[in-house]
Parts: C-alpha cells; structure tokens; sequence
C-alpha cells in the first residue's frame, strides 16, 4: 500500500508540469517533419549458436512507429531476435533493414536490468545516453528534459543506489529517450518490478511512445502486457513466427476490459497448446 | 534487546562527539591497565617499563631530535617503496586485466614470483645492495606490488560485463569505457588492495631496518635492545602501531572521498 502510495505521488508529477510536457512535445513536433519511427524489414533471419539454431528464419517488415511486441516461452529466441535489431549480434544469415540507414544514436535498447552506472549521478546516467552527442553544450538540458520526461526531474543529483527499482528503471528510460531515438527496443524492461509499478511504467511506455513516435519493440514474457500496449503481437515459437496478431483497439485502453482479455486469451491458448505438444 | 535497542538512539544524537572516541576506549583501557600493574610492582619493570617510563624515553628522544629524525627516514623509505611497487602493481594490474595478451605473458612469472616470501630474499638483497637506501626501497616495493597488482586485476576482471556493454552500445570510446565504468567499478577493489598494501610496507620495512640499516625506527629499536632499553623498544613498538593506524585511516578517508555512490559509504 505504501507503495502504490509513494509512486503515485511520483507519477503524478508530469501532470502537475503538464506545461514542460506541452513545450517538450511542441519542440519534437518542431523538429520531426515527417513521422520519426523507422520502419524495419527482415527477412530469412537466422541465428545458431554452435549446433543449437535458436532463430530459423525469420521474416517480418514493422511499419514506422508501430508497437511490436514479442511474447514466447522461454528460450524461444525472442530475446535473439532484438539483440539482432538492436545490432548487439550478428545474425547468422538473412538481412535486417531499417527504412534509411540509422545512425548509431537512432536504436536504443532498454534491458530487463537498469544498467546504471553507479558510480555517476542520475543526471550523469541519463547523459551517457547522448553518446557521441555527449560533449555538446546543451547535454545536460537534453538530459534535464528527459528526466522529466519519465517523473524523475528531482532526482537529477541522487546515486542510483538510493533509487527504487522503478526508478532506477525509469533513469534508463531516460537514457534510452534521451537521444530520441528511432527505433527502441525493449527487452523484457519490467520483468523485475512489483505489479503496481510496472503498471504505471506501462503508461509512461505508452506516453513516450505516443509522444515521441519512435518504433517500438518491446520482448515480454506477459502476455497481458503485450495486448496492452502493442498496435501488433508477434508469438515466436521454436524460432519462428507462429502468430501475428493486430491489437486494434483504440488507446487508451482500458485494463482488465472484455476485447483485451479475449484476445490475451486466444494467445495463451495459442502458446499453451504449443507447449503441449512439444511435451 | 532494549539496552541494545535503546543505546544508540540515546547515546548517539546527544553526544556525537562520544561516537568517534568509543574505538579508543579499548586501547587507552590497556595502558590504564598497564600503567596499573606496573605501578603496583605486579610486572617487573624489566619485563615492561610502564607507560609514563615509555613516554619519558619518547620525551628524552624527541628533545635530542632523534626519534623525529628516525621516523622521518623511516616515513620517506616507505613511502618510496609503496609508490614505486604500487605503481608499478598497480600498472601490471590495469595490464594483465585489460589485455589477455599481457596477461597470458606476464602473469605466470608473477605468480611464481609472489609465492616466495619476499622477507626471504633480505640476504640476496643485502649481497646485491649492500645494506644501501636502495635494499630497503626494493623490499618495500616488492612487498607493496603483489598486493595492489592482484586486487587491480581482480577489480577490473570483475567489473560487470553487462555495464560494459551498455557503454559500448551507448558508444563509448575506450577510453571513455575505462574512464567512466572500468576503473570506477575497479576502485573498491584497489582500495583493497590498498589497504592491504599499507600493513605490508610498515612490515617490511621494520623488518628490514632491523636486520640492516644505520636509521630509522627498525634500527632505533635494534640499538636499543643492544643496550637493553627496554622503554625504547616498547616505544617503537607503538609508534608501529600508531603509524599503521594513519595509514590505515588515510586510505579508509580516501576510500570515503572517492567511493561516495558505495551504498556502505553513504551517510543516512
């Protein structure tokens, strides 16, 4: 109780600097042009590590600013598939391409661990996020901007390890946006939180999202989750697509309501019934 | 349970000051005691020479400026030695564990090399060096090297692989990725070794003034025993200790300024 008390006066925050948020949208609006997602095509995907083959091609083309997410049992190769995205490895065969050549600060990645450093500020943390941008004369404005983007503007001179966990998961949001980035890969960034915080992470997922329209691609093992947030759900199973289903339901969504407890229903189903058959 | 309980909460925030001296109680305890059995006759003073008698011969010293004079020399060879094989402990360590190149070339030899106890190498050093600065200097920075070098390299060998791959994907160069994760997440470890690195100099260098010197505390201590000043002797003994007390609170106030994130060094 106490803490779904301490978080929602956290998360209450951007709403209370509703006027920063407005300027902030206004300033990305300025400066997108066109939308700022890039799309992503792959095809024939394939990863083996020695004789075990965890991805047997994969083919796939994400639309600019559509929000994938990637459900599968464990050890299905989803987690593989964004590390591959995200240029953390290199596939074994097939091709992914983005719709124009991406510069290095156009992918971020969100990990299930926050990865601070912590022996640096928050602030510091959120900087690092600029990459080669680091240096420049308005880094710490950039890194300002974020961090009161995902709530946390007042925790800029804090270590992390004074931090919740949300929190700590919130400055690497921070980072991962503050680059504004173009497409966003998240793997299973909530996995380790308590359910009310990762309730209210979803809606900050959501709000950037929305805001920033980047790509999103986001690995989960929660199904309810995925339905939730995604415009598209993706089943891996055994290395391959084995669903593709759209979530076309208008946002914002309404948790626990009838059209998204069916369709969440449908894909357990589905990967329930895969798992019997391995069996 | 609630004596316990009820200490801190009342000893602490009324008199703060009452915090920093409770380590002393014990070491002032055992001169009080001392001073106790030595007055009543109960320890002979030829055996150890009371507390007062060990501060008169620190008194008589310090006016002929020879105590002063001996520490000094004594405080400088060390502090050459430590930075001479710290230094150069500390440069194989960053070495060895950012290359595996180095490491596979080096780190055996040095192995073996730990393995003898450097002390047993004083009379190879005495025939090499005579009982010259330079024979002191080279057991001190031997003995100061192992343990800077392995708590480096532990340090960076552990430094966390998934921070070092944030840096990366964040595109850090290298020298940004050892500046700004390798080395800060190495420092708890160095600090480690460090500390360590302190007791063996004083170690070292006492036993080396000892078996051949012409000053400093070690040869102070050996004179005296010649000429059976006992208070002399047990003088030297707790200048040691005192000295290995400020190294120690030097590195711990070191640790302090630069390890600040470490949630152990954080103030509540």
């Amino acid at each position: 109780m106490q803490e779904a008390l301490r978080f929602q006066s956290v998360d209450a925050e951007p709403i209370d600097r509703a006027d920063i948020v407005v300027q902030a949208r206004q300033l990305r609006r300025g400066s997108e042009g066109a939308t700022r997602g890039l799309s992503l095509t792959i095809r024939g995907l394939r990863k083996s590590f020695g004789d075990n083959e965890v991805l047997r091609g994969i083919d796939l083309h994400i639309p600019s600013g559509q929000f994938v997410a990637i459900v599968g049992r464990s050890g299905c190769g989803k987690s593989t598939l964004l590390r591959l995205v995200a240029g953390l490895d290199a596939p074994t065969a097939g091709s992914i391409a983005f719709g124009e050549q991406p510069r290095a600060q156009d992918v971020r990645v969100m990990f299930q661990e926050p990865r601070l450093l912590p022996w640096a500020r928050v602030l510091s943390n959120v900087e690092v996020g600029l990459g080669r941008e680091r240096s420049s004369a308005d880094a710490q404005a950039r890194a300002e901007r974020a961090l009161v983007e995902v709530g946390l503007g007042d925790k800029r001179g804090e270590w992390p390890a004074v931090l919740s966990g949300g929190q700590k998961q919130r400055v690497a949001l921070a980072r991962a946006l503050v680059s504004q980035p173009r497409v966003l890969a998240f793997d299973e960034p909530l996995g380790a939180l308590d359910a009310l915080t990762r309730i209210s992470m979803q809606q900050l997922l959501e709000r950037v999202w929305r805001d920033q329209g980047f790509t999103a691609i986001l690995v989960t093992h929660d199904v309810a989750e995925a339905v939730a947030l995604a415009d598209r759900v993706l089943v891996i199973e055994d290395g391959r697509i084995a669903q593709d289903v759209t979530i076309d339901l208008p946002r914002p969504r309404r948790r626990g309501s009838a059209e998204l407890a069916a369709l969440e229903g449908e894909i357990l189903k589905h990967l329930l019934e895969g798992s019997e058959d391995t069996q | 349970m609630s004596l316990i309980d009820s200490l801190p909460r009342v000893g602490a925030p009324k008199l703060p000051k009452v915090d920093g001296l409770i380590p002393w109680i014990v070491p002032l305890a055992i001169v009080l005691i001392w001073q106790l059995a030595c007055v009543t006759g109960y320890v002979p003073s030829r055996v150890l020479p009371a507390p007062t008698d060990v501060a008169l011969a620190g008194w008589k010293l310090l006016l002929s400026g020879e105590l002063v004079r001996n520490i000094w020399v004594s405080f400088w060879r060390a502090s050459i030695g430590f930075v001479i094989g710290g230094g150069i402990g500390f440069a194989f360590g960053l070495a060895n564990g950012l290359s595996q190149l180095s490491a596979k070339l080096t780190d055996t030899t040095l192995q073996m090399v730990r393995n003898i106890p450097h002390l047993a190498l004083i009379p190879l050093v005495i025939l090499w060096f005579g009982i010259d600065e330079s024979a002191k200097l080279f057991l001190v920075a031997l003995g100061v090297f192992f343990p800077i070098y392995l708590n480096t390299l532990h340090g960076i060998r552990t430094v966390d692989p998934q921070l070092i791959e944030m840096g990366r994907i964040y595109g850090m160069t290298d020298g940004e990725l050892f500046r700004r994760v390798i080395f800060p997440g190495a420092l708890p470890s160095i600090f480690v070794g460090l500390r360590f690195a302190l007791g063996i100099m004083w170690l070292t260098l006492i036993v080396a003034e000892t078996i051949a010197a012409s000053s400093g505390l070690g040869y102070m201590a050996m004179q005296a025993r010649e000429f059976m000043l006992i208070d002399v002797v047990v003088l030297s003994i707790l200048i040691y200790a005192l000295l290995g007390k400020l190294a120690d609170s030097a590195s711990r106030a070191l640790e302090r300024l630069t390890l600040s994130w470490h949630p152990a060094f954080q103030k509540k």
